[in-house]
């Protein structure tokens, strides 16, 4: 059989029926991630040593132990290179750590090895995770599949691409204001972002720590479950990360919608929304309502300065998370006679115009002076961003939004930070509030594919899935498959 | 001149004798290892890692607090201080800035017979850096630098003393008593010289009478508590100078210098860091329940002050024989195990504070770590106490025992080292020195105290130094009275 554009359920079925085994899917991945990838640019290093070697593990798994194996073995995936991997090139996208080998693997990461997934390759994205359209990467951007004038949305474009190419059933990203989902929206795959505090850090090179948040994306919302799942739960390694079990998406995934309250955030359908945006999400929301859920208008009014609060905070914790960036211990150094000559021209010469930007910008809010007005101010409303979340809550299940106020634009057309700072506009409050979101496809405009965000309290991981893989099963929005999926099957 | 009233506030940072280091699982100890070998991917701040606070670093620093009398406020957090150097791998200290561990303490003590109250701001904790080797005398002008990554995350305690001292002797004063009390609840090994016990002085003057503070200098760089009263001395000689002939100081940090006995200036107030200190985002604030505290402070032992007073009363010690036995833990602990043995409360203090304080100098091993042991004092200590063997056997014996170790009992059986005190047997003996030495005896009738001394070395001599000397003494004074 072709692996190309399967789901990992397709291709776990096959995997234990004999049609396929690890090593031929795997073959199919490299041949068609070599094909793809010189339009598409979404791997910054393949690691084909690691896959054979996983896929031969799996192999033998599959084979001992075909019902205890997990649902993710011998399937291939592959790593935002934000995610650490023991002995594999880890740069962030960035000049600065050009060459760098984590000396140990993430906890997440781990997990999925222990699954006895296939790991391909680490994807391309913005550099440290800061943008929202691949652009910023330090190796060149990452097209759209569906258009590769277009971009793939960011900061996890590649991951977002891949998966949307057909090369891999999924992968895993990060998301700090709308990183995983934004993409999601704009390839027209599957991105979740947990709950805060739901899956460890560990391993995850930091933008904000937070903000950040590791997540999957897939071809299916089934998949994106299952994939979470593996990842969830508590890790001593991240102080962060909630002792409490982790309920199984899957146990309630086909629950449906009916009788749930849905809210709709006046907010969040604002002027900066595209017409075709507005009606494919605005149908979406009769096809829930059509499933039974009742759906209402709601309102998170501080989400107007929700932007503003974000592009404080995210700054200032990578202002100072950035600082070991500093060419002493590891990455690329520029030598110079003075210490701190060494420190401006590798840190210089070493981060790419957002990074300083952030970095600045963060710095600023923090010295003294203006810490006040700046980073305890923001501090202030984002618990008032979080507190009418709660409230929401109080009133729907969850709340259903688009991803992202436009479809994927074509490269090089948002040239002012600004207008790219718009885009996470309708995902960052999920950020600053801690609650997980997840964007599924809802429609196409010109070809191009929408997200439809569905949002919940914090914790309720499970509920996001139920809401979504109701309103996918009642859809074929899913099934549909960008130029690279289905040219290269 | 004027008259100036001198301004002292230190602060401390001690390292804690925790197994492994604040946020990871390394061995904290940084010295007896290679270069870099007790290091991962935490504390040397690889991109992704994440910190985990060491629960006994926490327990440790509470104890300090309450050994210092502060209070314990039950909602902390970790901030991030952030400035770039390289034996700062992350490029920031997790340390803690306006929430510390605990507040408003105090610590007392005496001055040339004066009491002192000191307060304590704060005890705060947070992570050390790494060690920095140069090749060149500073980083400015080193050709090339190493770095030693350690230290880098080991358990650092900051104790911030409020500006209540008034002069170098009681700021030495204070950091002795400190040193005491961190090392008697075992959070800190007070070395001074390797930097496990640290300070740094804010001294400034001001006209006797005024309310207001006047500039202070910071002063660093003094590893032992004679550099600290030197250094302070320099300190306040040099600022007096400057303000006699109308002089103003800056506010600055400087560097004491041993070897040229002065202060340089480092870094002027303009110089100084903005640390943009914020919460530390990978770290929930802690809370500290009461139970959490009681039990705590339920660990807490003694302390030497309580302990010296004890003494005092219950043994019927001096201050200062009760002061010295008390000087560290397991002095005092050896005592109290001497006495629970059974050994006279003031013969155990003579001994312990006599001899065997010489015998711990000369070898340089306590006695708790020497091979007699206090269970084998506490022996030789009843030998003499039954009298079975006399004083200089004693002393004889615990000199050849003290590193050696043995059984004194056996020894002595051996060696036939037991006293001779038979009254017949010693009688007859004194008869025949008094017989051998007609002369002295004939000194001794004639009113001549000394010519007893000629008499007793014969009786002495004559059992191999065994004899029970005051029995012969008053042999002697009988025999030659009669």
């Amino acid at each position: 059989m072709s692996s190309t554009a399967k789901t990992i359920t397709e291709l776990g079925a096959a995997l234990r029926d004999g049609s396929t085994t690890p090593r031929a899917l795997l073959d199919e991945t490299l041949a068609h991630l070599e094909r793809s990838d010189k339009d598409l640019n979404a791997y910054l290093t393949v690691t084909r040593e690691l896959a054979e070697l996983q896929a031969d593990a799996a192999a033998q798994l599959l084979e001992q132990h075909p019902e205890s194996a997990s649902p993710l073995c011998g399937i291939p995936m592959a790593l935002k290179d934000v995610l650490c991997v023991d002995g594999i090139e880890t740069t962030a996208a960035s000049r600065i750590l050009r060459g760098f080998k984590p000396p140990y693997t993430g906890t997440a990461v781990q997990r999925l090895f222990d699954a006895g997934a296939v790991c391909v390759g680490k994807t391309n994205c913005d550099e440290f995770a800061m943008g929202s359209s691949t652009e910023n990467s330090a190796f060149g951007p990452v097209a759209n599949p569906w258009d590769i004038e277009r971009v793939p949305g960011g900061s996890s474009g590649g991951s977002a691409a891949t998966v949307a190419a057909g090369t891999v059933p999924y992968s895993l990203g990060s998301d700090t204001g709308g990183s995983i989902r934004q993409p999601a929206a704009l390839t027209g795959t599957v991105g979740f972002k947990p709950t805060y505090g739901r899956v460890s850090r560990y391993g995850l090179i930091a933008f904000a720590s937070s903000l950040d948040q590791i997540g999957p994306f897939t071809r299916s919302v089934e998949d994106c479950a299952l994939v979470y799942a593996a990842i969830a739960g508590h890790d001593p390694l991240d102080s962060t990360s909630d002792p409490r079990a982790v309920d199984d998406p899957l146990a309630s995934l086909h629950d449906g919608v009916a009788g749930m309250r849905l809210g709709i955030p006046r907010e969040y359908l604002g002027e900066g929304t595209e017409p075709g945006v507005r009606s494919a999400v605005e149908t979406a929301f009769k096809v829930l309502e059509a499933q039974g859920a009742t759906l209402q208008e709601v309102s998170l009014p501080s989400t107007d300065v929700a932007l503003s609060v974000y592009y404080v905070i995210a700054p200032a914790e990578c202002s100072s998370n950035l600082a070991r960036y500093d060419g002493v211990r590891y990455g690329v150094r520029v030598d110079r006679p003075s210490l701190t000559d060494m420190y401006l021209q590798t840190r210089g010469a070493g981060f790419g115009a957002e990074v300083k930007r952030r970095i600045m910008l963060g710095t600023y809010a923090l010295s003294s002076g203006y810490y006040d007005a700046y980073y305890r101010q923001a501090q202030k409303v984002r618990t008032l961003v979080s507190e009418e979340f709660d409230a929401v809550f109080q009133q729907v299940d969850a709340i259903v939004c688009p991803t992202s106020p436009t479809v994927a634009f074509t490269m090089g057309s948002r040239d002012d930070p600004l207008s790219m700072y718009m885009c996470d506009v309708v995902t960052l409050p999920a950020n600053l509030a801690g609650v997980p979101g997840i964007s599924v496809p809802c429609g196409n405009v010109d070809g191009l594919p929408v997200g439809l965000q569905v949002i919940a309290p914090r914790f309720a991981d499970s509920r996001v899935f139920r809401v979504a893989h109701a309103y996918e099963q009642a859809t074929d929005w899913h099934i549909a498959r960008s130029p690279f999926a289905t040219e290269a099957a | 001149m004027s008259d100036y009233e001198v301004v002292i506030g230190l602060e401390v940072h001690a390292q804690l004798l925790t197994r492994s280091k604040m946020f990871c699982q390394c061995p904290a100890d940084y010295l007896s290892a290679e270069p870099n070998a007790n290091t991962c991917p935490v504390c040397i701040g690889l991109p992704g890692v994440l910190p985990t606070i060491n629960a006994q670093a926490i327990d440790f620093t509470i104890r300090t607090a309450l050994a210092l009398n502060c209070d314990i406020p039950d909602f902390t957090k970790f901030d991030r201080k952030n400035y770039f150097y390289p034996d700062l791998p992350k490029g920031y200290q997790i340390s803690q800035y306006d929430l510390p561990l605990s507040r408003d303490g105090h610590l007392e003590f005496p001055v040339n017979g004066a009491k002192v109250r000191c307060g304590v701001t704060r005890v705060h904790l947070e992570e050390d850096t790494g060690t920095m080797h140069h090749a060149g005398d500073v980083l400015q002008s080193a050709t090339s630098s190493l770095i030693d990554l350690n230290r880098s995350g080991v358990p650092l305690m900051e104790i911030v003393g409020e500006p209540d001292l008034r002069s170098p002797e009681a700021a030495r004063e204070y950091l002795v008593r400190l040193r005491q009390i961190l090392m008697y609840i075992g959070v800190n090994d007070g070395n001074l010289e390797q930097g496990s016990f640290r300070c740094d002085a804010n001294v400034s003057l001001r006209q006797r009478g005024a309310t207001e503070l006047g500039v202070k200098v910071e002063v660093k760089n003094m590893n032992s508590f004679r550099a600290v009263q030197r250094a302070l001395e320099f300190e306040i000689e040099r600022q007096t100078a400057v303000l006699d002939t109308g002089g103003t100081l800056p506010q600055e940090t400087r560097g004491w210098v041993e070897t040229q006995g002065r202060t340089i200036s480092q870094r002027s107030k303009e110089q100084a860091h903005d640390y943009r200190y914020f919460p530390e985002p990978d770290l929930p604030p802690l809370r500290l329940d009461d139970a959490f505290v009681d039990r705590v402070r339920a660990t807490l032992p003694e302390l030497p002050e309580a302990r010296a007073h004890r003494f005092e009363m219950e043994y019927g010690l001096g201050t200062y024989d009760a002061a010295v036995l008390t000087d560290t833990r397991e002095s005092a602990d050896s005592y109290e195990a001497l006495v629970s043995a059974g050994v006279a409360a003031k013969l155990a203090a003579n001994w312990q504070n006599g001899d065997v304080a010489a015998l711990a100098n000369e070898h340089r091993v306590p006695l708790w770590e020497s091979g007699l042991g206090v269970a084998g004092l506490a022996r030789l200590l009843r030998l003499v106490e039954s009298g079975s063997i006399n004083g200089p056997t004693a002393k004889e014996l615990l000199a050849e025992l003290y590193v050696a170790g043995g059984d004194p009992e056996a020894v002595v059986r051996e060696r036939g080292l037991a006293q001779v005190s038979d009254a017949t047997e010693l009688a007859a003996l004194v008869d025949a020195a008094i017989a051998a030495n007609p002369a002295a005896a004939a000194d001794y009738r004639a009113g001549k105290q000394q010519a007893l001394g000629q008499l007793m070395r014969s009786v002495k001599e004559a059992t191999g130094g065994k004899a029970d000397m005051p029995l012969v003494n008053r042999l002697l004074r009988d025999r030659l009275s009669g």
